[in-house]
């Protein structure tokens, strides 16, 4: 902003202007602290869940070393044993069947969206993608156990038997229906509105150019999809892949539903799993008798909060590298 | 060449077939969703259902309706927009219009991005580790807490991206034209961005009331109808959690109830923020 130097120069000077004047000025100064002060509030509540996190997780941490704690394969807070090795894997196992469920779909989607719709279809899809983003998560838990674990239970776990019956990733002894499969569907379509939402964008930041000088030189669509497209996209690609696994992997409630919460190692998409955040939601509030339980608890929130920010920090950062470069 | 040519336009012609099917099984799985709901739900809505809350104590009673928890979470969910907002205006408006790309802008919003990464349950558990530290118990002024550190970064970012999409030669019109920067703010940015405000307010309450993790500890649950703000008070999706477990068919209609209840609320939050955005769109000078 210019302003006139007379005006800033001193207490003679500034006595000179309207009074009208001087009060504009007067809250234009005093409004600028007020949005200071509240824009310091973000930041110093991150900083502070940090700190209570970490503070709330040292009792265990004194007593345990983080290796110990992680790799640990026992829980049995009772007895004093916090393994958190069944957990972590379970939430991995959960968010990767989720990612391998959907990205493919999701891939195509977004190809079909910004290559081939035609007006119309983008004009519906988006709102579609906002419903199905805003749908609570509960409601996907309810869909998940009235739908898709009976699904398991009826068809799937029985085909599985009779068929395939010591398939590497499918042999388990989990007849309930309840497990990472019945998860990680659930959480695939959750995630699918984010997932085409950003590879859409992506897609669409790619330079018109290129598409029209690779179809100039004859070849079909397909082939400036997979040879001019898909390598320019590449690391938008990541990128959204990798915010679609930070919103999985702290998806609590819908997860719990269907999960099985059984606190095991998984070795297979049809068992039971247990992951971070149901070990917390079912837990917290119902620990207090029993020493450093609530600490072990916390300190699953720090583990689940560290590998959810390796994500999305990563992810956010390779994205904007990427708008950036295309330009945008 | 003609053998090449033909199996180039095969292969497109199954790729296309492939798409089509993956944007089905999208648009299908919403449809699915919303069947389930509604084909569940649907039989469980009535008159009582929507006016009186649960008799017989503890969740478990036959009898009664869902209202204690479509007020509970109306309260809490519309406090926590309200706060959010109180909190989360001036710091969009203080990012574009003070602060523009400095360093302190970036910190901020490195700072709401971490913040909008952080799960719902770690916000949960956060506000009650807080709560206890200072001797409250679980309690509506919790839960409305909780949202409003929920939605804060949501709302925020939100509308500092709406800003951003502004032109810029508006305010530089204004700015030149002598008023100060607070006035640019309040007079020219934010009623530019208003279609975008109710957008960001609406994506915000459909984010905060269809949240359970957060209220499950500081809102907690209770049968009864929310009458002081540090009393427990019951939420449509912590309703549905508890009450689809139970094994009376009559308690799990609530669930049912209240799971349409929620899409509807959500849906219509959704929808309406679009329309709204449309209809406000009119007014701003692009």
């Amino acid at each position: 902003m210019i302003k006139p130097k007379s005006l800033s120069a001193g207490e003679s000077q500034s006595a000179r202007l309207s009074p009208a004047l001087a009060v504009r000025r007067q809250s234009d100064k005093l409004a600028k602290w007020l949005f200071f002060i509240f824009s310091i509030i973000p930041v110093a509540l991150a900083i502070f869940i940090f700190v209570l996190l970490i503070y709330k997780s040292w009792p265990i941490l004194k007593v345990n070393s983080i290796w110990q704690l992680l790799t640990g394969q026992v829980w049995k807070p009772e007895e004093g044993l916090f393994g958190f090795w069944p957990f972590i894997t379970g939430t991995l196992w959960v968010t990767l069947t989720a990612l391998l469920i959907a990205v493919p779909p999701c891939l195509l989607t977004a190809i079909y969206l910004s290559e081939y719709a035609g007006r119309n279809i983008r004009a519906v899809m988006k709102p579609l993608l906002d419903l199905l983003a805003a749908i609570p998560s509960v409601v996907y838990g309810i869909w998940g156990m009235l739908a898709i674990v009976p699904w398991i239970q009826n068809r799937l776990e029985p085909f599985v038997q009779q068929y395939l019956p010591n398939f590497p990733l499918l042999k388990s002894d989990n007849p309930t229906g309840f497990g990472i499969l019945a998860g990680a569907i659930v959480l695939a379509i959750m995630i699918a509105p984010f997932i085409i939402a950003v590879l859409y964008e992506v897609m669409n930041n790619i330079p018109s150019g290129l598409k029209d000088a690779s179809l100039a030189l004859g070849t079909t669509k397909l082939q400036t999809i997979h040879r001019v497209i898909l390598p320019q996209a590449l690391p938008g690609i990541i990128a959204a892949v990798g915010l679609g696994a930070s919103r999985a992997l702290g998806e609590t409630m819908a997860v719990l539903m269907v999960v099985g919460n059984v606190a095991k190692a998984p070795h297979s998409i049809l068992d039971a799993a247990y992951p971070l955040p149901a070990l917390i939601a079912n837990n917290y509030g119902e620990m207090m008798s029993i020493p450093l339980y609530d600490s072990a608890l916390m300190t699953a929130a720090l583990i689940l909060l560290v590998i959810i920010l390796i994500f999305n920090v990563t992810s956010a950062l390779v994205l904007q590298r990427v708008m950036g470069r295309m330009g945008v | 060449m003609k053998k090449r040519w033909a199996k180039r336009h095969v292969a497109e012609a199954i790729f296309k077939v492939l798409m089509l099917v993956s944007f089905a099984m999208v648009a299908g799985s919403l449809a699915l969703i919303l069947w389930t709901i509604l084909s569940k739900g649907l039989p469980a809505i009535n008159w009582a259902m929507l006016t009186q809350a649960p008799k017989g104590g503890y969740y478990l009673g036959k009898e009664g309706g869902i209202l204690n928890a479509i007020l509970g979470s109306l309260i809490m969910a519309g406090s926590g927009t309200l706060l959010a907002l109180i909190i989360g205006l001036p710091i969009a408006l203080y990012l574009e219009t003070y602060l523009r790309n400095s360093l302190w802008a970036r910190y901020v919003r490195l700072a709401l991005d971490i913040l909008w990464g952080i799960p719902s349950i770690v916000y949960g558990a956060f506000c009650f580790i807080f709560m206890l530290a200072i001797g409250m118990r679980a309690s509506m002024l919790g839960g409305i807490i909780a949202l409003t550190l929920l939605e804060l970064p949501i709302l925020t970012r939100a509308m500092d991206e709406v800003i951003r999409m502004l032109p810029r030669d508006l305010e530089q019109a204004a700015l030149a034209l002598g008023s100060t920067r607070l006035e640019v703010a309040l007079r020219v940015v934010t009623r530019q961005m208003l279609p975008g405000i109710v957008t960001a307010i609406l994506l915000a309450f459909g984010r905060g009331i269809g949240d359970a993790a957060s209220v499950l500890f500081t809102a907690g649950y209770t049968d009864r109808m929310p009458n002081s703000l540090l009393r427990p008070a019951a939420s449509l999706p912590l309703a549905i959690y508890f009450q689809l477990s139970m094994p009376y068919p009559e308690v799990q209609k609530r669930a049912y109830a209240a799971a349409l209840i929620l899409t509807v609320i959500v849906l219509v939050a959704s929808l309406g923020s679009r329309w709204i955005s449309s209809r406000l769109g009119k007014n701003v000078i692009k």
